[in-house]
């Protein structure tokens, strides 16, 4: 291909140090990328022209003087609009930051421009990443490339759509119960929500503290691993990040799995709501595993139903806490009203949107006085149960698999006026942010109205070196090509 | 989803009292919206009563974090003009809110 916004990360790099185009030009093809599918997609809420051109100027420079920060300089990546940017606009999606400047970089940030990486600009997300389709913007939903229709997920569906349609070549999102893994899914590109504390949440605007966690999107494997590894690591600046040494994301990559045990989460494979193409095509993948020589075993979690339940009180209740800050005081939006309480309640009032507002009073009646014990403290039980059944499930197995969503993508407007239908599209990836453990979706092919199907691999904690390995083979076998039958509307072929 | 677990409580929620808690104004729509949807929510996930939790600990957080500390050393912080500039109304280096010592 030609088009040198369809490079892969890997690919683009050795262009770059092959001198076969520079950072600039680099820049140049996803910028006229994005200009072509930008008014049909609304993948981002900010381009950053002055900023990315500056950031590709200097990554070419240091090439010129022989520097080389690794195999991201002069990359042209995209950040959900939940990460703060200092000097760049971050609205989290919502009109309550409309216009804020933030005065500091989140960390991820900061390791990405320390990499040479090239930020192109924001992208969108559903208000404060509560959603599943990114319709839940303030500022307009964004559109799967594959087919404008049908929603991109959510809530990182703007980073997802851009690395699908090659109007950046990797992004960040964050994952609270699948805003990663799902909209990797629907938009046919790799996911992954790291081990909780890998990825250093400072800056990140805190949904649900216990449960987001930063990662990235990107068109292999072997790229995702590649922005992993570069924001991965301590941070004196996130008391929960991991102070450990971070494991070798790509030493498992190429290895095969001969001799890995593989695991098959019973719960996930069918029933009520799930498309019975998205459980064959996890069934595929997992005999192709074993016939590349994996010992294959069905597992039990039976926590994992009640596991949905549990999420949609805990990150309610952690979100009703964390959205305390908007109030009308230091920054963003203020609404006036007569006395404080009254400009504040009017502030959030009119600054917030109906998805976050309903789960602000989920949570605060479920920590109400009189509903605590039986909402709340009951479904920090049944996270113990999740994580015991996952803990259970790795004595036996090195990895498990299942499906990232129960269906492919679905249209705009289908589950809009029905939450917990919505909320029932992140039944296969909640319980990994319960758990804190890491999984990621891998691309494995079209359903038959030629939407993306995801596999997803989960992991012990720390397991990312193995979750990666599999997730290698799988892209292996499955030889999906994300860029082959993209919708025509979108990028003219 | 299986609903084999028995049949969860019915839901008490006085959306107006919830709204009030958390300082945010409601439209009359919003306030019916709600109240239509919340006992829906709710009863799904009041569906955790169900389990058998007797003995289990709860768990807030996936790491056994207890007390994260640093040195007590003097750093760079956040350029107080800069933080001020964002604010929706300041005087003399203060954000300004509506005056608070009448309120009833």
């Amino acid at each position: 291909m030609s088009d040198f916004a369809d490079l892969t990360i890997r690919q683009a790099g050795e262009g770059l140090r092959a001198g076969e185009f520079s950072a600039t030009e680099l820049l140049e093809a996803v910028h006229k990328r994005a200009t072509m599918t930008e008014a049909e997609l609304h993948a981002y809420l900010t381009i950053d022209r002055n900023g990315a051109a500056r950031m590709a100027v200097a990554a070419e420079s240091a090439f010129r003087r022989g520097e080389d920060a690794g195999p991201l300089q002069g990359i042209p990546v995209a950040l959900k609009d939940n990460m703060v940017t200092r000097g760049v606009e971050t609205t989290a999606g919502s009109k309550i930051l409309a216009g804020w400047i933030p005065p500091y970089d989140a960390t991820v940030v900061s390791r990405l421009q320390a990499a040479g990486a090239v930020v192109v600009g924001k992208t969108n997300l559903d208000e404060f990443a509560m959603g599943s389709s990114t319709e839940n913007s303030a500022y307009g939903p964004t559109r799967n490339p594959w087919n404008p229709d049908t929603v991109p997920g959510g809530s990182s569906g703007g980073s997802a759509a851009t690395v699908a349609a090659g109007s950046a070549l990797g992004s960040l999102g964050s994952d609270t119960g699948g805003s990663i893994r799902q909209p990797a899914a629907f938009c046919g590109v790799v996911g992954v929500k790291p081990t909780y504390g890998l990825v250093s949440r400072y800056g990140l605007i805190a949904f649900a503290s216990s449960l987001d966690q930063i990662g990235p999107f990107a068109r292999t494997v072997d790229d995702a691993a590649v922005l992993l590894e570069a924001i991965a690591g301590h941070d004196p600046m996130d008391s929960t990040s991991y102070s450990g040494e971070v494991p070798d994301l790509r030493s498992g990559l190429g290895a095969g799995v001969q001799g890995l045990r593989v695991g098959l989460i019973a719960e996930m494979m069918g029933g009520e709501g799930y498309d019975p193409g998205v459980v064959a095509a996890t069934r595929q993948i997992v005999a192709g595993l074993e016939s590349a020589g994996a010992t294959v075993a069905e597992v039990s979690m039976p926590s994992v139903d009640y596991a949905l339940s549990a999420y949609y009180l805990i990150a309610p209740a952690e979100c009703s806490a964390n959205l305390a800050r908007f109030d009308g005081v230091r920054y963003g939006l203020r609404v006036t009203g007569s006395t404080t309480e009254e400009m504040m309640a009017n502030t959030r009032g009119e600054g917030f949107g109906p998805e976050v507002k309903r789960r602000i009073l989920l949570g605060t009646y479920a920590l109400s006085a009189g509903y605590y014990d039986a909402y709340y403290a009951q479904a920090q039980r049944v996270r113990t149960m999740v994580i015991g059944d996952f803990e259970r499930a790795y004595e036996e197995v090195d990895v498990l698999i299942a499906p990232t969503t129960p269906t492919t993508a679905f249209r705009l407007g289908e589950k809009a006026s029905d939450p917990l239908a919505m909320y029932l599209s992140d039944i296969c990836t909640i319980p990994s942010n319960l758990s804190g453990h890491p999984a990621m979706s891998v691309p494995v092919g079209l359903d038959e109205s030629g939407l993306p199907l995801g596999v997803q691999v989960l992991a012990p904690a720390l397991g990312e070196p193995v979750m990666f390995r599999v997730a290698g083979e799988i892209e292996r076998q499955a030889s999906f090509s994300h860029r082959a039958r993209l919708a025509s509307s979108v990028v003219p072929r | 989803m299986s609903e084999d677990a028995g049949t969860p409580p019915e839901v008490d929620i006085d959306i107006r009292r919830v709204a009030r808690l958390a300082r945010i104004s409601l439209s009359v729509d919003e306030l019916a919206t709600y109240e239509e949807q919340l006992p829906v929510i709710l009863h799904h996930a009041a569906r955790v009563q169900a389990l058998p939790t007797e003995g289990i600990e709860p768990t807030s957080h996936p790491l056994p974090l207890v007390n994260v500390f640093r040195s007590d050393a003097v750093g760079e912080c956040l350029d107080r003009d800069e933080v001020l500039a964002e604010a929706p109304e300041v005087q003399d280096h203060q954000f300004v809110v509506p005056r608070i010592m009448d309120e009833a």
